[in-house]
């Protein structure tokens, strides 16, 4: 057991660190704010629960914000924001690093900076070139529809060629890019029947289609999904509304 | 700083003099003192080194480290500060919060900031210049508030040393002045934005920083053969 030593005006106190760490993990206090049907507040449910973190979940109607909410994230005003300790953060996948640089088992990011950086890029070029074609794709129709679709396809063909040969992208287990990338298992086949639409067409697409089979196989995953019902109810009145998140 | 050129050969950057992006990878090699090829793309057109160590976006910047390729600017600066962790300064900072706010700031910038700022160097017409300036403005003013609570008192945004932030934000500053001197127009000023016009003095005049900042006369001259091509900006062959 290593100790920590503090000195004050009355001398030298031994303190032991492993209470002193144990007395701060319980008053650690995370709260998260979210919408039912975000993938991106997804994202954090799945980092904490594989992480084993207790946090308090507070549903937000992001069609009337509350106050709090519009303080916690001024500048986008959107949820999901993080509150550890009283700091707010934002942006899901920031927040995906924060709760990985913080909390240490479960350890999502590889260890090394080639693999990290990898996981990174793929992270990034699902938000940048497939999550808003296939938003698009959900709540648009015909030549525009098209279009999207295509896109969406594009960037899903290049995923196909990430995932190929292994089980998790994050290999043996879920990593970061699984948990960056998951809406895909959840959100497109829903986004698809909305829209009366085919991204992840199982023929063209077979490694990510058993990706996502073995992703929402896992427990901790499968467990905090919302409704599947209450997503498709959802996403039809949003099919001609701007994103809202 | 100087660009280091011939070294053994086993860091590489793919990139161009003009780009922001590619300046922000050049700050970081800098702060590190990792000598470096630097192999200069030709605009508008992709090098078939560029195609191979970026199939998927075929986009500068690349670091070419040995037979690893890493790409997306930002990404490249966290690889940078973590691959060279005991050559020089930490980029980013120690703790997770400040990491996180760090990160959260880049996301504005890249994808709120920047894009008004491109459109008007690139002269689209896709809304009146006057909102586009309005955006930069607005943003700017958000960015002095950040500085003011991120710094704490101190020379940049990653305290005494310049950090992730400050390299992000900061390669852009070549951009904002060109557009300042080609519309007629302030946007860093000591009365709208003190913090950052003081931040940015220090921040051009660092030794990682001054000898990849382009010059002002020279961006001009190339923003406007930008806009004379947009086409091939847009599309690069």
């Amino acid at each position: 057991m290593s100790y920590m030593i503090v000195k004050d005006e009355k001398g030298i106190i031994e303190v032991k660190w492993q209470i002193w760490r144990k007395t701060m993990e319980r008053r650690e206090d995370v709260k998260l704010f979210n919408f039912h049907a975000s993938p991106f507040g997804q994202r954090v449910i799945w980092a904490l629960k594989l992480k084993g973190v207790d946090y308090e979940c507070i549903e937000e109607d992001i069609f009337n914000k509350s106050n709090l909410l519009l303080e916690l994230n001024p500048v986008h005003k959107k949820v999901p924001v993080l509150v550890h300790c009283n700091k707010p953060i934002a942006e899901s996948l920031v927040i995906l690093e924060y709760i990985d640089e913080t909390w240490k088992q479960y350890p999502l990011m590889p260890q090394n900076p080639y693999q990290r950086a990898h996981a990174r890029f793929w992270a990034n070029f699902a938000e940048h070139k497939l999550l808003d074609a296939a938003w698009m794709a959900m709540r648009s129709s015909g030549e525009e529809q098209e279009k999207a679709v295509n896109e969406a396809r594009e960037a899903v063909e290049k995923i196909e060629e990430e995932i190929k040969g292994k089980r998790f992208f994050g290999r043996d287990n879920i990593g970061f890019l699984d948990i960056a990338i998951g809406w895909i298992s959840y959100w497109i086949p829903v986004w698809e029947e909305v829209g009366s639409m085919k991204i992840l067409d199982p023929l063209k697409f077979p490694a990510i289609n058993a990706w996502i089979t073995n992703f929402l196989s896992h427990p901790t995953i499968n467990d905090t999904l919302p409704q599947r019902d209450n997503m498709i109810v959802y996403y039809h009145s949003r099919r001609k509304e701007v994103s809202p998140f | 700083m100087a660009e280091k050129k011939n070294s053994n050969g086993e860091v590489k950057l793919l990139g161009a003099w003009p780009s922001p992006f590619v300046i922000r990878a050049r700050i970081a090699l800098n702060i590190k003192s990792v000598e470096y090829d630097f192999i200069e793309e030709t605009f508008g057109k992709r090098s078939q080194l560029l195609l191979k160590s970026n199939p998927v976006n075929k986009q500068i910047p690349v670091l070419i480290h040995g037979h690893k390729c890493i790409a997306e600017s930002m990404i490249i600066v966290q690889y940078i500060h973590e691959a060279w962790s005991s050559s020089g300064p930490p980029i980013l900072p120690s703790l997770p919060y400040d990491r996180a706010i760090a990160r959260f700031w880049l996301t504005y910038i890249d994808d709120k900031w920047f894009p008004p700022l491109k459109s008007i160097v690139l002269g689209l017409d896709t809304e009146p210049i006057e909102e586009k300036l309005e955006k930069v403005r607005e943003g700017l003013v958000l960015l002095e508030d950040a500085f003011n609570k991120i710094s704490k008192g101190k020379d940049f945004f990653g305290g005494d040393q310049i950090g992730y932030l400050d390299i992000g934000f900061g390669s852009f500053l070549a951009w904002l002045k060109t557009v300042e001197v080609t519309e007629g127009v302030s946007l860093v000023h000591e009365t709208t934005t003190p913090a950052l016009a003081k931040w940015l003095q220090k921040f051009c005049a660092h030794d990682a920083v001054k000898d990849v900042l382009p010059p002002i006369d020279k961006l001009i001259a190339f923003s406007k053969m930008l806009r004379a091509n947009v086409d091939l900006v847009i599309n690069p062959k």
